[in-house]
């Protein structure tokens, strides 16, 4: 068979949707999106192939599925090896998967920590952890254009995705990301403005109204 | 000449499953044990983002996070290979060290720590979904890794050798031999591995610090 079939059951406003259709992009792959309706009703081809965590996104590589977008990733890049996602040593793999797993534990929740707070305390708390977490990551990126160097790669595709949803946080948490890190912010936008980047990641003004119905669906103010 | 440092802690599984790997691949290393009261100078300069163990110096180069670790022992040393080369198989592979992880390890930190009774029987009801879903990914073989140890039974040590001992000084009786025969079929065998044997802390020393440890209100470090 082997006709390379790839699907990705997907969400517009999921950041780790997104990190597997830039991969995919990256690589030149088509593939289809199936989107789910995650508060309507999950589909069941869903509910089959991610049995243990019933969240997107799922890839499906003529019909086997993968789970959880950083082994996605890997996945994507060990199997279609052009361009490189991953640097070419195991040092430089080694501190990218750190990243990685830094970025996978805190950008995330941090950021939706603040849009989560109710409660001056918990709202103060949130956004000082938010902060310490974008410093982190502006010191692993220090002076060079994309996390691993010169080239756009698997840190940056994981982490891209994120800063979408950066806008409800500064809205609801009254802060300005570009202010606490320029260079970060700065990174944001040259990722931004790749192609490969632009056509996934949505305008963060529709991820704001995303996250308000959120709220008022989990009774958050 | 090959410099392998490795900064670990006694009782740490997760320093534990780098010093696994590194025997399962006959590489010689100098092992620094850590006091995790009062962290070192070398710690904190190693590991400035987390502060933990293990940290792994190959040649001047340090790395952390132990899973990250794993794969990085791995491509540097091949043989005895602890991930299975075929792509899909090892993004599998890496999933179940991540679910292990997340759901088993993450599931059974909080139980140890739950004061509360009503809420410890749902965490443990949880843990159980989580163990019978890990349980059935044996599928017949003696290892997770097939008739080998690989990266998912070195994720799993906790489970294989401490959660034994965490259970005898509880009282909490999550996998036990008529719940779970399969998967205390893999931990004898886990256990009686003669590399793994040489990994595991001496159980009258783990015992005492559970003893002392679970009795306290919260983990020190």
């Amino acid at each position: 068979m082997s006709k390379n079939e790839l699907v990705i059951l997907d969400c517009w406003a999921s950041p780790f949707c997104m990190r597997v259709k830039i991969a995919l992009a990256e690589k030149g792959l088509d593939y289809e999106a199936r989107p789910e309706d995650l508060f309507g009703g999950k589909s069941d081809l869903l509910l089959t192939s991610n049995p243990i965590y019933k969240k997107v996104p799922v890839f499906l590589h003529d019909g086997k599925p993968l789970c959880e977008s950083s082994v996605i990733v890997s996945y994507i890049d060990e199997t279609w090896p052009a361009p490189a996602l991953l640097p070419s040593t195991p040092y430089e793999r080694s501190q990218a998967r750190f990243w990685a797993d830094y970025i996978d534990k805190k950008l995330f929740d941090s950021s939706a920590a603040i849009w989560k707070a109710s409660g001056d305390d918990a709202m103060e708390g949130a956004k000082q952890e938010f902060v310490e977490v974008l410093k982190v990551l502006e010191g692993a990126l220090g002076e060079k254009e994309y996390f691993a160097g010169d080239a756009f790669g698997y840190v940056d595709i994981l982490a891209i995705p994120i800063t979408c949803w950066f806008l409800a946080s500064e809205r609801f948490g009254n802060l300005k990301v570009e202010a606490e890190c320029p260079k970060l912010s700065a990174w944001i936008k040259r990722c931004m403005a790749k192609e490969t980047v632009a056509k996934v990641v949505p305008d963060p003004e529709k991820i704001y109204e995303f996250v308000i119905n959120l709220r008022k669906m989990f009774g958050i103010a | 000449m090959e410099e392998v440092k490795l900064l670990g802690w006694w009782m740490s599984p997760f320093s534990r499953r780098v010093e696994l790997a590194l025997k399962l691949k006959g590489v010689g290393y100098e092992y620094i044990e850590q006091d995790l009261a009062n962290k070192s100078q070398l710690l904190l300069e190693y590991n400035p983002v987390h502060k933990k163990v293990p940290v792994l110096v190959h040649n001047g180069k340090t790395m952390a996070e132990s899973l990250v670790i794993l794969e990085y022992i791995d491509e540097t040393w091949p043989n005895n290979p602890i991930l299975p080369r075929n792509p899909y198989e090892k993004a599998m592979a890496r999933f179940w060290a991540q679910f292990i992880e997340e759901k088993c390890n993450g599931g059974l930190w909080k139980i140890m720590w739950c004061k509360d009774e009503e809420e410890r029987g749902r965490l443990v009801e949880e843990a159980s979904h989580c163990f019978r879903t890990l349980e059935g990914e044996l599928k017949g073989n003696k290892f997770f890794g097939g008739d080998e140890i690989g990266m998912v039974d070195i994720a799993a040590n906790f489970i294989g050798y401490w959660l034994g001992v965490v259970q005898e000084v509880s009282g909490m009786e999550l996998v036990t031999r008529d719940k779970f025969p399969v998967l205390c079929k893999w931990m004898d065998e886990f256990v009686e591995h003669s590399v793994v044997k040489e990994t595991l802390p001496p159980r009258d020393k783990l015992h005492a610090e559970f003893e002392a440890r679970l009795g306290a209100p919260s983990w020190k470090y």
